[in-house]
């Protein structure tokens, strides 16, 4: 087997929110198409980290860093970069399903509606494939022009999910996607993970072990600002090489 | 008696009071008004709402009055909510959190509580004899855009606080400039909160006399306004002249005109409250 490129890394990546320092000389690179599951107890910096990927941070007051993260070798926080092209490239889904208060087909046609494109049958036809990468295509077929908010929690995700993967990004982050579902829906979640990542880089963070343990190729573990592992998720789950990654996968804290 | 009995008992004394607490606002302003109607309604009709105003009580109309205050609810609207809106939006979306924003706040939230007088001096000074243009519609309604500017301001902010933080995330995610974001999810989820607290704005602006009466709007005004720049009175002016007139007639006169001008300000609070009602309804998040 060929090893994989990586497609985002970071280098001796620091952030700080003011004087608190959320993320402590971060090295790690995420390889193109696999999934990268970053776990650790609340508060060690695994959502802070997955946010600076696509600068989410940006507009949080007193929020900086230093160091680097690259994205296919470009610096992502270099002053030529333009945030909203960044954003094309690197999608995100959110913890809570966060649909627009707007109808189906809006929802997932909005990326590319602020890019200015205005032809209908490209964003039909854009809306139709993005929804079936989703596995929601055959639940709303009949209804695109009904509120999104009338969707169920998981179906408002996978909409999400749908209006993320519309404006074609290569990447797509994903803060603890299914936390707030049901487990049938969050089934089908992981489903559509494995099924992305043949075409996508994905990153997710999750506070769920096994979840980590089913979607994931490779894990890095988190502790108080510090990324203490990151190997191949197999290898980390059954023999971890640091205590407190033993720790924490055994359920020991956290 | 025993203490679970004291306790009931208290428990209804709190209650009676309570109610007699609740009835006494409603029964002052329910007097006041049966009393206004009883006085003022045989006197509203046609010729009253077209007449111009007459030294003679019978033929005396409100055209006048009420064109005026048209007039000016149009013109302060139009200059009050954009500029209102607009800093509503910047201080909210756009400014950073420095001393100087937490200075504009407060600061905005007291000069909501300034009384209007002051703000009639202040276009007395400035647009009347600074900028020279005379007691005119104009004049008046940019007073009192003044008067409800920080109201504007602040029920803006308050709307746009409302709509979700993980809205504008969604948003931006998917490369929406703040801009984008502002106009195409924040403002249409709030519009109908920020809306609801213009028109409140509004019908504040238009029972207000004495800013008027302050910068020289005039009792007796002959002609309907025909544009911003024509001398103008208001209802409110109107019933504060016709009441300080010692004949019955006039008392007559003025309980009409402010049968007309509660109509008005129910009117605009009724817009209000069924925009705010509609907008609970269309969005649940």
């Amino acid at each position: 087997m060929t090893k994989k490129q990586s497609k985002l890394e970071a280098s001796n990546l620091d952030a700080f929110y003011g004087d608190f320092q959320a993320l402590k000389n971060i090295n790690i690179a995420m390889e193109e198409k696999a999934v990268t599951a970053f776990i650790g107890p609340s508060g060690c910096g695994k959502s802070t980290f997955l946010r600076t990927l696509n600068r989410m941070n940006d507009y949080i007051d007193g929020f900086r860093i230093q160091g680097q993260i690259q994205l296919d070798g470009r610096d992502i926080y270099a002053a030529d970069v333009r945030v909203d092209e960044l954003r094309k490239e690197v999608g995100m889904v959110f913890q809570k399903p966060n649909p627009f208060p707007k109808t189906i087909y809006e929802n997932v046609v909005y990326g590319l509606k602020i890019q200015g494109i205005k032809d209908k049958k490209l964003l039909q036809e854009t809306c139709e494939k993005s929804l079936q990468q989703a596995a929601l295509w055959n639940e709303v077929k009949d209804k695109l022009d009904k509120s999104a908010l009338a969707l169920s929690g998981g179906q408002q995700q996978r909409l999400c999910i749908a209006r993320a993967l519309a404006i074609q990004p290569s990447v797509i982050l994903m803060d603890e996607p299914a936390s707030a579902l049901d487990p049938i829906s969050t089934a089908k979640i992981e489903d559509l993970i494995h099924e992305l990542k043949k075409d996508y880089t994905i990153v997710i963070v999750t506070h769920n072990m096994q979840q980590a343990g089913r979607v994931s190729d490779h894990t890095a573990f988190f502790y108080m600002g510090e990324l203490v592992e990151h190997a191949k998720t197999k290898t980390m789950f059954t023999s971890p090489k640091d205590t407190r990654t033993q720790n924490y996968i055994t359920g020991r804290f956290g | 008696m025993t203490n679970s009995e004291k306790n009931r008992l208290k428990d209804k004394a709190f209650q009676v009071f309570g109610i007699f607490c609740t009835f006494i606002g409603l029964v002052v302003l329910a007097i006041f008004l049966i009393d206004i109607v009883i006085e003022g309604i045989g006197r509203i009709d046609w010729d009253f709402l077209t007449s111009l105003p007459s030294r003679r009580a019978a033929r005396a109309g409100i055209l006048t009055a009420w064109a005026g205050t048209l007039w000016i609810l149009v013109l302060s609207a139009l200059i009050a909510f954009p500029l209102g809106i607009a800093a509503g939006i910047y201080l909210e979306e756009y400014a950073k959190k420095t001393k100087l924003s937490d200075f504009l706040e407060i600061n905005i939230a007291n000069l909501a509580g300034v009384p209007s007088i002051i703000y009639g001096l202040l276009g007395l000074e400035l647009f009347v004899r600074f900028m020279h243009l005379g007691p005119v519609l104009l004049v008046g309604a940019l007073t009192l855009s003044l008067l409800i500017l920080p109201i504007v301001i602040v029920t803006t902010r308050e709307a746009i606080k409302a709509v979700p933080r993980t809205i504008r995330d969604g948003s931006f995610a998917l490369g929406a400039s703040k801009w984008q974001t502002v106009w195409n999810q924040v403002l249409p989820a709030s519009f109908g909160g920020i809306l609801t607290g213009v028109i409140l704005a509004l019908s504040r602006a238009v029972g207000e006399a004495a800013p008027l009466i302050v910068i020289g709007a005039l009792a007796y005004v002959p002609f309907v306004p025909s544009s911003p720049m024509d001398e103008f009175t208001v209802l409110p002016i109107q019933i504060f002249n016709w009441t300080s007139r010692p004949q019955a007639a006039f008392l007559t006169n003025a309980a009409a005109a402010i049968i007309v001008l509660l109509l008005i300000t129910f009117l605009l609070n009724g817009i209000a409250v069924y925009l705010r009602h509609r907008q609970q309804k269309k969005i649940k998040w």
